[in-house]
């Protein structure tokens, strides 16, 4: 019987409003890699940046026993000194430093005068290359090299700080089937030498052949622990676990109505647009008729904010190709104004970055993407914008003293409101929402869900992403599933399922259809 | 509160960032007006501060709205030079008619301009680097076109651009009556918009300020403006170059603020990625901003060839700072998205008072820079300090 490594217990971590993670138990024991399932937003990302000190101690309540000592971190330098390291899945590399360089960024090994010792730096740097499996020039810039690569010389950081626990968030979602499968291995190699890693995933076949243990997640709450060794059909477990919860009263009811086809996409490829080489869509194939909900089913990386932004006036890409079709007639999409002028609306899934003007007022904000309807030879009717921004605060019932107020003061489901205003104004005939309810309340979620059954109701066509798939069932006619750039089902509500969904939803790509995925080495 | 009127206590707290300028400014006049015994606030020192610093305010105008996108301009300077040149060489070497200068001048400016804004706009070269190479670029060209000796001096006609005024067409004793008619118009026809611009919010239910307050701010508005109009006609009547300063700060106020293009540019300041995904043609609105720039510079080019009669080829040479702080003591956010043709205009005037103060004054050349760059960096740190506020909340 091997003994505990860490124990997180009762941790409970609060946000402004909400409650992020409740009395949650984590146990990973020596040696062991142990896996970490959950929905987007079930508090996987909140308990590791607790554990690794992200979020101070003081900030969060509960214990953290590392090797039989509470432990209380108040940055991640205590907790990397402890021997407790995180790998984020966005890779915190710098691109024109080198391999040597990045392995001991902030740990560099000096020598006489505190001046950086190269030799010292570079021989030591190629001793944990090897460690890793990674043969390169230990002086060649990281952003030479590919993802896979660059994953490997965070490990190969990690080992450089005498790491005990191993923290990899989604470490393989930008992977191909190689360097994942070498990235797998690689933990298996680590786990022989003693070293516990814990993983994020959501690439169910992927736990089920590494992980010794697997902790469930759900809405802030540890569902269960399971281990792999025993339980028979261990996926669907996972899944059932994950997505466990009933969907209750939280969609407002509305009449399918569903008429003649609006948008059409076809074979729709999108290029990463620094990565050469990388596709992030694959051959996508969908449709949307007025009247209709369609729902894009994916987890985060999917591709699915990918191929929403590049159908919307090739925000997003390189090497588009494909076709799309309005109402049967193939149109063009190449810059953002054509997409407005087809009808087409995109509302961002990151509202602050993406789609508002913070700085600015209501007013301003909801007449930003269609000051055409509301100027005369590039000259605007502030009194007609007014009176428009006044007509939408009260439609989309935006709570606010008055619409010259600055849209960053507004709470996030009045912002999202702004935001759909925004859209909704341009009369577009097809509003694609990027995850329209994150990071918004349950009671501005229903409002959410009953403007756009009023939109339907008015034969819009409106595509939600999203990888709420509650939210997916509850508000969609049809639902599509998108897993690694590809979709990989369609299905009418009624024969959709949550466990089929998730299914769907992290099925790994089939090497035999795979396109050319290789990286790039220049 | 919905609809109704605020006290003059919400409209200071919610007006901090814009109001604290003019409160500066009247303390600012407030006190070289008792350092230097009234003497600033004379006919003849208040005509002389509009002529004098006319060039930096008309500067002043393109480059809010180019701080405004979020870009800076730094070749302002030697624009001005280059195109005061231009002028010189055509009227006073080669005998062009007076407007042929002007019109070349503009020209140019707007050659420069697009220029600049091809690098920026298209290329995709921050402004930062264009115009400091600019900077360099047109000094030297400025040099060329001069062969390294000033020119001067202009025709009489050219010289009445900047240094002319208009008076004796109505009489009056002592004073220009013309000039009190003018501004007498000018308060009217402000009072007139305000009074309908009210009436208008309060249709769409906007709060609005109480109408004592209303009315006492207008009236003080008025009598500041009406004193101002007072105090010129006592001296030499309405400058040429105010008529030409009003009416860019008109038109300028009306495309900032009206106009699609200026919404665009403040879309582009506030959230590019935002702007971008909204459908604003974000390429087309940079290289306007940056055609309007050099169009500008080419005015101010005019104005100061005009004023000192003549072209120097280090003429207008740090004008682009001059210019850059009045944008930022006028409330212009150094990240874009924030900023006023008439805060740009007051935050020059107020560089514009400082550093007339101090010579009258006889202060050292060298106090006055080291004042002048204490009040940009507390300006500066004043809108910082206010952002964090308001990122606190």
């Amino acid at each position: 019987m091997s003994t505990t490594i860490l124990e997180m217990r009762k941790i409970t971590k609060l946000f402004p409003g909400v409650k992020a993670l409740e009395d949650v138990e984590l146990e990973v024991l020596d040696g062991e890699i142990h896996a970490i399932c959950g929905e987007n937003g079930a508090g996987k990302s909140t308990l590791m940046k607790v554990l690794s000190g992200v979020y101070p101690h003081g900030t969060y309540t509960g214990d953290i026993v590392f090797k039989g000592e509470t432990v209380q971190f108040h940055s991640i330098n205590d907790s990397e000194a402890k021997g407790i390291v995180i790998i984020h899945q966005e890779l915190a590399l710098v691109p024109y430093l080198s391999v040597a360089e990045n392995i001991f960024l902030g740990n560099e090994r000096r020598g006489r005068g505190g001046l950086i010792d190269w030799n010292r730096t570079n021989s030591e740097a190629m001793a944990l290359m090897a460690q890793v499996g990674l043969e390169e020039n230990p002086l060649t810039p990281v952003g030479q090299l590919g993802v896979g690569k660059q994953q490997l010389i965070e490990i190969a950081k990690a080992l450089s700080k005498e790491v005990q626990l191993l923290i990899l968030d989604e470490p393989t979602s930008a992977l191909n089937d190689d360097d994942s499968e070498h990235l797998l291995g690689l933990l298996r190699k680590l786990q022989e030498r003693g070293i516990a890693s814990i993983m994020i995933s959501h690439k169910l076949n992927e736990i089920e052949e590494i992980a010794d243990r697997t902790t469930i997640l759900r809405d802030g709450k540890t569902i269960e622990t399971i281990d792999m060794s025993e339980v028979a059909s261990t996926q669907d477990r996972i899944i059932k676990g994950m997505v466990g919860r009933s969907i209750e009263n939280r969609y407002p009811k509305r009449d399918h109505n569903v008429g003649e086809e609006m948008l059409r996409v076809e074979n729709w490829s999108v290029g990463h647009p620094t990565q050469q080489g990388r596709i992030v869509v694959d051959r996508a194939n969908f449709n949307v008729k007025a009247g209709e909900v369609v729902g894009i089913a994916g987890v985060m990386g999917a591709g699915r904010t990918e191929l929403a932004m590049s159908i919307f006036g090739q925000s997003y890409g390189h090497d588009i190709k494909g076709e799309l079709y309005m109402r049967g007639e193939r149109i063009k999409s190449r810059d953002v104004s054509e997409a407005i002028g087809h009808g087409i609306a995109y509302a961002t899934e990151d509202r602050k970055k993406y789609g508002l003007n913070l700085i600015q007022d209501i007013r301003t904000n909801i007449s930003s993407a269609a000051l055409d309807k509301l100027s005369d030879r590039g000259w605007i009717d502030g009194n007609k914008e007014l009176a428009v921004a006044e007509e939408y605060r009260d439609s989309m019932n935006i709570k606010t003293p008055t619409v010259m107020q600055a849209v960053g003061n507004l709470s996030g489901g009045n912002q999202q409101k702004v935001v759909l205003s925004k859209w909704i104004y341009t009369d577009a005939d097809v509003l694609i929402l990027d995850e329209p309810t994150r990071g918004i309340d349950v009671g501005a979620k229903y409002e959410i869900y009953t403007i756009i059954n009023r939109l339907v109701a008015a034969g819009k066509a409106v595509v939600i992403i999203s990888s709420e798939l509650p939210e997916l069932l509850g508000t969609c006619d049809r639902i599509y599933t998108l897993a690694f750039g590809r979709m990989t089902g369609e299905m009418a509500v009624a024969d959709a399922t949550q466990e089929r969904l998730m299914e769907l939803m992290t099925q790994e790509r089939d090497p035999k259809t795979m396109t050319e995925d290789k990286e790039v080495l220049s | 509160m919905m609809a109704g009127t605020a006290n003059i206590r919400d409209l200071v707290a919610r007006n901090i960032r814009t109001s604290g300028i003019y409160i500066a400014f009247v303390l600012i006049i407030a006190l070289f007006a008792i350092l230097t015994d009234g003497t600033l606030l004379s006919a003849t020192n208040v005509t002389n501060i509009i002529l004098q610093y006319s060039y930096i305010l008309i500067l002043a105008i393109g480059m809010v709205i180019v701080i405004i996108a979020g870009h800076i301009d730094l070749s302002v300077g030697s624009v001005v030079a280059l195109t005061g040149a231009v002028s010189a060489v055509l009227v006073i070497k080669n005998g062009a008619p007076w407007w042929v200068g002007v019109i070349a001048s503009l020209i140019v400016g707007a050659m420069v301009g697009a220029w600049q804004g091809f690098w920026v706009a298209f290329v995709g070269i921050p402004a930062f680097i264009t115009t400091l190479a600019g900077m360099l670029l047109f000094r030297g060209l400025t040099l060329l076109v001069l062969g390294n000796v000033s020119l001067s001096p202009f025709p009489a006609e050219y010289g009445k651009i900047a240094a002319g005024f208009q008076n004796g067409l109505f009489g009056g004793n002592g004073y220009d009556v013309f000039t009190v008619v003018i501004f007498a118009i000018a308060v009217a026809g402000y009072s007139f918009s305000a009074v309908r611009s009210r009436r208008a919010r309060l249709g769409y239910k906007q709060t609005v300020e109480a109408a004592p307050l209303f009315v006492l701010r207008l009236l003080a508005v008025a009598a500041v403006v009406m004193w101002f109009g007072w105090q010129l006609a006592h001296a030499r009547g309405l400058p040429n170059v105010l008529i030409i300063l009003a009416v860019l700060v008109v038109a300028y106020t009306l495309v900032t603020t009206r106009s699609v293009f200026g919404r665009h540019v403040y879309a582009i300041g506030g959230n590019l990625s935002a702007a971008m995904l909204s459908g604003v043609k974000v390429r087309w609105v940079n290289f306007g901003i940056m055609l309007n720039m050099g169009l500008l510079a080419g005015v101010a080019g005019v104005v100061y060839s005009s004023r000192s009669n003549g072209a120097q080829p280090a003429a207008g040479n740090m004008f682009e700072l001059d210019a850059i702080a009045a944008c930022f003591i006028g409330g212009a956010a150094v990240t874009g998205g924030v900023g006023r043709v008439t805060g740009a205009m007051v935050g020059g005037l107020i560089m514009a008072v400082m550093s007339n103060g101090m010579q009258l004054m006889g202060i050292d050349q060298s106090i006055q820079s080291v004042v002048k760059g204490l009040v940009l960096l507390l300006a500066v740190a004043f809108d910082v300090y206010n952002k964090r506020r308001a990122g606190a909340r």
